[in-house]
């Protein structure tokens, strides 16, 4: 064994070493990878990241979809004169050695003219010309390198997205006012009664009417529609008193430049919006290659190649199935439709619907239902439903996926407008009475006043800078939010519920331990080299454990579907398989195992269990002191026992839970409690559209998760309970700057309620509150997060 | 006319401009991708210079 890494993807040379130009290569693929760029010119690859690339997959077949014609043309951006412009999303790209590669493709094959790289969207943009190359031939090439792109029927169904640029159009617009008005109210603010400025008054206060306009009439239509809405459904939410802020701003300030009784507090007006705007814009923190709303469509496949008339294999669009057709299905291929098993030796894994750790194998005449995967040859099935009728599939008329959580949920900030609104309507009513009988004609002047230094600029800025910056935070350390509202849900959750395949469970791998009498040498050799024959994911999986025998021919070799192999070699054969086919009777059906026998004699077997992610007892440790704690599994109770010495307290624990009875399960546990539900794959995918708030744990983040609040990167499920601690603290940092503010409120209503309220004092006392809340709600989150940085205890 | 009316009429013309600019440059689609490009600068020159060796490769060969 040698600790040398493969040049090309960075992984450890196991088994064999490749030697190619003084590099070391862990396989083919990956030397065969560098020997393309190298041909192209393209080595620089290697320089800009050391070892970024991927090993190539297995491709055979998979892309003849692309042969349909329909399929090509919804997929192409552009397609004129025989060149076609098509986006794909490349789920590998991570660095700048990526972008570099790809950015070159025109070196590797001549009828590639251009190619531009969105990183963000982990997208690539391909200009080519079709006459040498066609869409099938390109994404074989790409696949070919490493950098296998992803057609999913999602990106078939989409009509072309709309980038929402509103919001950026609308900060605009009131930072131009703002500088504007901020320079032309400039001057009244020191010189009121000097000469030159008294001729230029009139000009100049229009001028600042005539700025604020799209600031009122455009960049603040959300507050009015919003306040509308709230009102409209007998709410006070936070917007009531923005918009009649705004709304109050711009009539006094109008009514002054008309009556000539100063200049209006136009600067205010347009500060206030943009500053509004700019916490809006900073708590909209989207990462674009990650998405929250995938649902089946994401995993299945566009295409699938269907038998006609038996013969002739043609490839259809995933939606033309129709009940009775003949499809086939490949090795890694997902069976797209519940269909029924015609022939082929079928071993389907449905880890990702059920949450079954373990692949079943199916006979002809057995039912396969949509969503599993196959291991292993070629299979022949024939449909029995259409896509969207499909056991899985259904599951997705739930209701629950059609709620909208974000909107349900009543944010602090709106729970506190509330009383602030009516708190304020108070005070200005009791202000202006007093006046009326003191001095009526100072009433109106009072009762405006007091609207406009009222605005909870600060509250309403408070809520969006905390939450925006934790969730940048929260990024950084690979765990993804879909918005701000998910925080603030997330502080109020009370009962964890855990998927165990997959999410407490490691994907990689399965630790495997022999029970049984020792094999002897001849019988390790014969064992390796007759599982090297076979195809079986288990005979794979155990295979690489193995030590490394020299390969040897075997006399004999059978394999029999769903029960194990038979490998022969000089008189001496051995079994290996279910318990049943090697001879054993007694054996444990719950556990994952490989019996063997040698010369039909029991000799013991393989057990496979599956390895739990590091730190996940003291994580368990930590969440059980203030969380009730839930497993809730799609597998069988083979793992209780040992679940329950690993966490030694009270933890419920259920299994074989179908994805709807999961959806059930935490409907029922809501009717007492907030919960967040941790899971991974399309099985979870109900409970975590239902739940409060549904995170979903995913190794690669930027491959596959289903439909969530959330996606937590695998390596940091340990960080869960720190990431729960901080999103409460960051609710009570909210709270005490809705105090800050609230004294520069008093500060403010002191003068509006005397009726001394200057222009200028508003155009102080309005940035200023909001500045310091932005700088206290920054150091604020960035010093709670400071926690994440420390290694777990 | 005083010249203040044309002095501020110019300062807001120029500041339109440039408000439209802006307006023009978010709608063209420049600030989707700020990532990229940041990356991407950084490899012009080593591409220059490759392909300006292989035509000088190319040359040789070819005298």
């Amino acid at each position: 064994m040698s600790s040398s890494t493969c040049y090309h993807c960075g992984d450890p040379c196991e088994r064999t070493i490749i030697h190619f130009d003084d590099k070391d290569f862990c396989c083919n693929g990956c030397k065969t990878v560098y020997e393309i760029f190298q041909s192209s010119g393209l080595e620089e690859y290697y320089d800009i990241e050391a070892a970024a690339g991927a090993t190539p997959r297995e491709i055979a077949n998979k892309f003849d979809f692309l042969d349909n014609s329909d399929v090509v043309q919804k997929l192409l951006d552009f397609d004129e004169d025989g060149v076609q412009v098509v986006q794909f999303h490349i789920p590998h790209m991570h660095c700048s050695s990526c972008i570099w590669v790809l950015e070159n493709l025109n070196k590797l094959h001549g009828s590639i003219k251009t190619s531009q790289v969105d990183f963000p969207k982990r997208k690539v943009r391909v200009t080519f010309e079709n006459e040498k190359l066609n869409l099938k031939e390109l994404a074989i090439l790409l696949a070919r390198i490493g950098y296998e792109p992803s057609i999913a029927l999602e990106d078939y169904s989409k009509a072309k997205k709309k980038v929402d640029r509103k919001l950026i159009y609308k900060l605009g617009v009131a930072g131009f006012s703002f500088g504007n008005v901020m320079l032309l109210s400039f001057p009244e603010y020191f010189e009121v009664q000097e000469f030159w400025l008294d001729q230029y008054k009139p000009f100049f206060r229009w001028l600042m009417f005539a700025f604020s306009l799209p600031v009122v009439f455009y960049a603040s239509q959300d507050y009015f529609k919003a306040a509308f809405k709230g009102l409209r459904s007998k709410l006070l939410n936070i917007d009531v008193p923005i918009a009649l802020g705004i709304l109050t701003l711009f009539l006094r300030s109008t009514a002054d430049i008309i009556f000539d009784f100063g200049s209006g507090f136009f600067d205010s007006l347009t500060g206030l919006v943009f500053f509004l705007l700019v916490g809006r814009f900073f708590q909209q923190k989207t990462y674009a290659h990650l998405s929250f709303e995938r649902d089946y469509k994401s995993y299945f496949p566009i295409g699938v190649t269907r038998l006609r008339n038996n013969t002739t294999e043609e490839n259809i669009e995933i939606y033309k199935i129709k009940q009775g057709d003949r499809l086939l299905v490949r090795n890694q291929e997902i069976i797209p439709v519940d269909s029924i098993l015609i022939s082929g030796n079928a071993q389907i894994d449905y880890s990702f619907v059920t949450g079954e750790s373990e692949s079943v194998p199916k006979a002809s005449g057995d039912k396969l239902y949509a969503g599993g995967k196959q291991l292993g040859g070629l299979l022949e099935v024939e449909a029995l439903k259409s896509v969207s009728q499909s056991y899985l599939t259904q599951l997705w008329s739930n209701s629950a996926f059609s709620k909208n959580k974000a909107s349900e949920f009543q944010t602090l900030t709106d729970a506190i407008g509330k009383r602030f609104t009516l708190a304020v309507l108070t005070i200005a009513i009791a202000a202006t009475s007093f006046w009326l009988w003191y001095e009526p004609s100072k009433a109106l002047n009072v009762f405006t006043a007091v609207l406009i230094i009222a605005c909870p600029c600060a509250i309403a800025l408070a809520a969006p800078f905390t939450l925006g910056n934790l969730l940048r935070i929260f990024g950084r350390n690979g765990f993804y939010l879909k918005d701000t509202n998910t925080i603030e849900r997330l502080a109020k959750v009370d009962t964890l519920v855990f998927d165990k395949t997959g999410t407490l469970t490691s994907n990689s791998g399965n630790t495997i331990v022999y029970e049984g009498l020792e094999l002897t040498d001849d019988e390790a050799s014969l064992l390796k080299n007759t599982l090297r024959a076979s195809n079986h994911p288990l005979s794979r999986e155990l295979y690489g454990i193995l030590e490394d025998q020299e390969i040897m021919t075997l006399d004999d070799f059978v394999e029999k579907m769903g029960k194990g192999v038979q490998g022969t070699f000089a008189g001496h054969s051995i079994k290996v398989g279910s318990a049943n086919f090697v001879g054993n009777r007694n054996a444990h059906v719950q556990e994952t195992s490989v019996h063997i026998s040698s010369d039909e004699k029991y000799r013991g077997r393989f057990v496979f269990k599956s390895k739990y992610r590091e730190g996940l007892v003291s994580l368990f440790k930590q969440l059980v002191k203030n969380f009730s704690l839930v497993i809730l599994s799609g597998d069988n109770d083979g793992e209780r026992e040992k679940l329950g010495k690993m966490f030694p307290f009270q933890l419920p624990m259920f299994f074989n839970q179908k994805p709807k009875d999961k959806l059930e399960f935490i409907q029922n546990v809501q009717r007492h409690s907030n919960v967040l539900m941790v899971g991974d794959g399309l099985n979870d995918a109900g409970a975590l559209a239902q739940s409060n708030v549904g995170v979903a744990v995913s190794e690669d983040v930027n491959v596959f998760s289903p439909a969530c609040d959330a996606i937590l990167d695998a390596k940091k499920l340990t960080f869960l309970d720190r990431f729960l601690q901080l999103s409460k603290q960051s609710i009570n940092i909210i709270k005490l700057s809705f105090l800050l503010s609230l004294c520069y409120n008093v500060i403010g209503l002191y003068f509006a309620v005397t009726g001394q309220l200057m222009p200028v004092i508003a155009a102080i006392l309005m940035p200023l509150s909001s500045i310091s809340i932005v700088v206290f709600t920054t150091v604020a989150t960035n010093y709670i997060s400071t926690k994440l940085n420390t290694p777990n205890t | 006319m005083s010249v203040i009316y044309v002095l501020l009429s110019i300062s807001v013309c120029v500041a339109i401009i440039f408000f439209a600019a802006f307006i023009f440059t978010v709608k063209s689609g420049q600030y989707d991708d700020s990532y990229t490009p940041s990356v991407r600068m950084l490899f012009e020159d080593e591409l220059v210079k490759k392909t300006s060796e292989n035509n000088n490769q190319n040359k040789s060969q070819t005298e």
